[in-house]
């Protein structure tokens, strides 16, 4: 997956003035936006998602063009088949589980589900163990099952890539560390590739395979591990995971 | 047994007018809920204003743009031969706008009480805006707007004054249970007096504490 972004944003409130631009690509399924709040790491991804149009520049995900400042090419949210999950989900609170994670498939009134869809949202939630919340109400979950209900969502319209923001720091910390092992494998089942931005830096060490760095609206240094010496493949996500841990913290300090 | 026409009367026009001041009250709520433009503040000001001003002043004003003289009125009647003076019709026309402001500053606040972010992630979800509107917002908006609704609702029945100006005080044809409390107590029917006062109360406490107990229930769902 090739993520590439070259956009300009400028936002002016009284006479505060924030100037957004940012410039980096990603070759890895990895990425990790990583920066201080105020940074301007979420305007970028909302810019990637079609929540937050830039005055100029250019967006692709995996060849496909989604912004071009240049063109007037600008699609709308809906036509970007990205996935979003946001940093306290959003779950619609007057739908159950089961229709929130099919709430994308669902596209006509009076928005019942097909057969067909029914079992796909069975599918997904069995695969997210939420199968006996499914007549649950948001309200009604904890952090970690909200979350898992959010990923399904995003995930069960097969989006070409997952952006997170600040996926864990709505979570405890021991339910963190859970939900990042989670998260790790569900990339690799559902084989889609993930940005997720934060200014934690354990997220850094576990998921940035590309790790960018904002620092007051700019990309201060984007490093990647493609020109570094890889563990073997078959040592699995969890030695990767330590792998990176090393790694990360060298970029960090450096950084 | 009293003649109860002025109730179903009542009935009718305050209906109609709830379902008038519905349709423009949301429309207008939304728009000033979810954008910002130049001459919001002052719009929401003008379309407030009947909820302050006298309403014999607003039945002037309605008769200044809907009577046979008016700017929109005389149009009617040039060309369709229609008017509203003196007509249940228009009786419907002041409690519209005598309703208005409620369930207009209702659907305000219930549209900003919801959180823009559900409105997004239904866009990234695949939604297109009519889409977010019926399926995310209207919904979690829907107890604010029922609570806004009822209470037009008693407002629209209880009007006496704009009513009086524009559509008068006739028997069985515009006159109101209000105007009829009115003429009863004039002409000492008190009997008359009394049921329509009681059933006008119970009704409208009932509406009230409905609206009390979705407005309770909302609060609690969130």
């Amino acid at each position: 997956m090739r993520l590439e972004v070259d956009i300009r944003k400028t936002l002016q409130s009284g006479d505060r003035r924030f100037e957004l631009e940012a410039v980096f690509s990603s070759q890895d399924d990895l990425t990790v936006i990583f920066g201080a709040s105020g940074s301007g790491k979420s305007l970028t991804i909302q810019a990637i998602a079609g929540l937050v149009t830039p005055e100029q520049g250019r967006i692709t995900v995996g060849g496909e063009t989604l912004f071009d400042g240049s063109q007037g090419l600008n699609l709308p949210a809906r036509k970007r088949g990205v996935g979003y999950l946001f940093q306290d989900y959003a779950l619609f609170p007057h739908l159950t589980v089961r229709d929130n994670i099919g709430y994308p498939l669902k596209k006509s009134w009076p928005f019942h589900l097909l057969p067909d869809d029914r079992r796909e949202v069975a599918e997904i939630m069995a695969s997210f163990e939420i199968t006996h919340l499914a007549e649950s109400y948001p309200v009604e979950l904890s952090g970690g099952q909200k979350q898992r209900v959010a990923l399904a969502r995003a995930l069960i319209t097969k989006p070409s890539i997952l952006l997170l923001d600040e996926p864990f720091s709505a979570l405890d910390s021991m339910l963190r560390h859970r939900m990042r092992m989670e998260l790790l494998e569900i990339r690799q089942r559902f084989a889609v590739p993930l940005v997720v931005i934060t200014h934690d830096p354990a997220d850094v060490e576990v998921f940035a395979d590309t790790l960018v760095i904002f620092a007051n609206g700019r990309v201060k240094e984007v490093s990647g591990r493609k020109n570094l010496a890889t563990p073997d493949e078959d040592d699995g996500w969890r030695a990767k995971v330590c792998w990176r841990a090393q790694w990360k913290k060298e970029r960090l300090a450096a950084a | 047994m009293p003649d109860l026409t002025p109730l179903w009367l009542t009935l009718r026009i305050a209906s109609c007018a709830t379902l008038l001041a519905f349709a423009f009250a949301v429309g207008f709520a939304w728009l000033t809920a979810r954008f910002t433009f130049w001459g919001r503040d002052f719009l929401d000001a003008i379309l407030t204003l009947p909820l302050v001003m006298p309403p014999t002043v607003l039945g002037y004003y309605l008769i200044v743009v809907w009577g046979r003289n008016g700017w929109l009125g005389g149009w009617l009647h040039a060309h369709l031969g229609l008017s509203l003076m003196f007509t249940w019709q228009g009786a419907v026309l002041a409690a519209t706008v005598v309703s208005f402001p409620l369930l207009f500053k209702s659907a305000r606040a219930a549209f900003e009480g919801v959180s823009t972010e559900y409105e997004q992630a239904a866009r990234i979800l695949g939604d297109n805006e009519l889409r977010v509107f019926f399926r995310i917002t209207l919904p979690l908006a829907a107890r604010g707007l029922l609570a806004g609704t009822m209470l037009a609702f008693a407002r629209a029945m209880g009007d006496f004054g704009a009513t009086l100006m524009v559509a008068g005080n006739i028997e069985g044809k515009t006159q109101t249970a209000a105007m009829a409390v009115f003429d009863a107590v004039a002409a000492g029917d008190y009997t008359l007096a009394n049921t329509l006062v009681a059933i006008m109360s119970v009704v409208c406490v009932t509406i009230l504490v409905m609206t009390n107990k979705l407005a309770s229930r909302g609060r609690a769902g969130r």
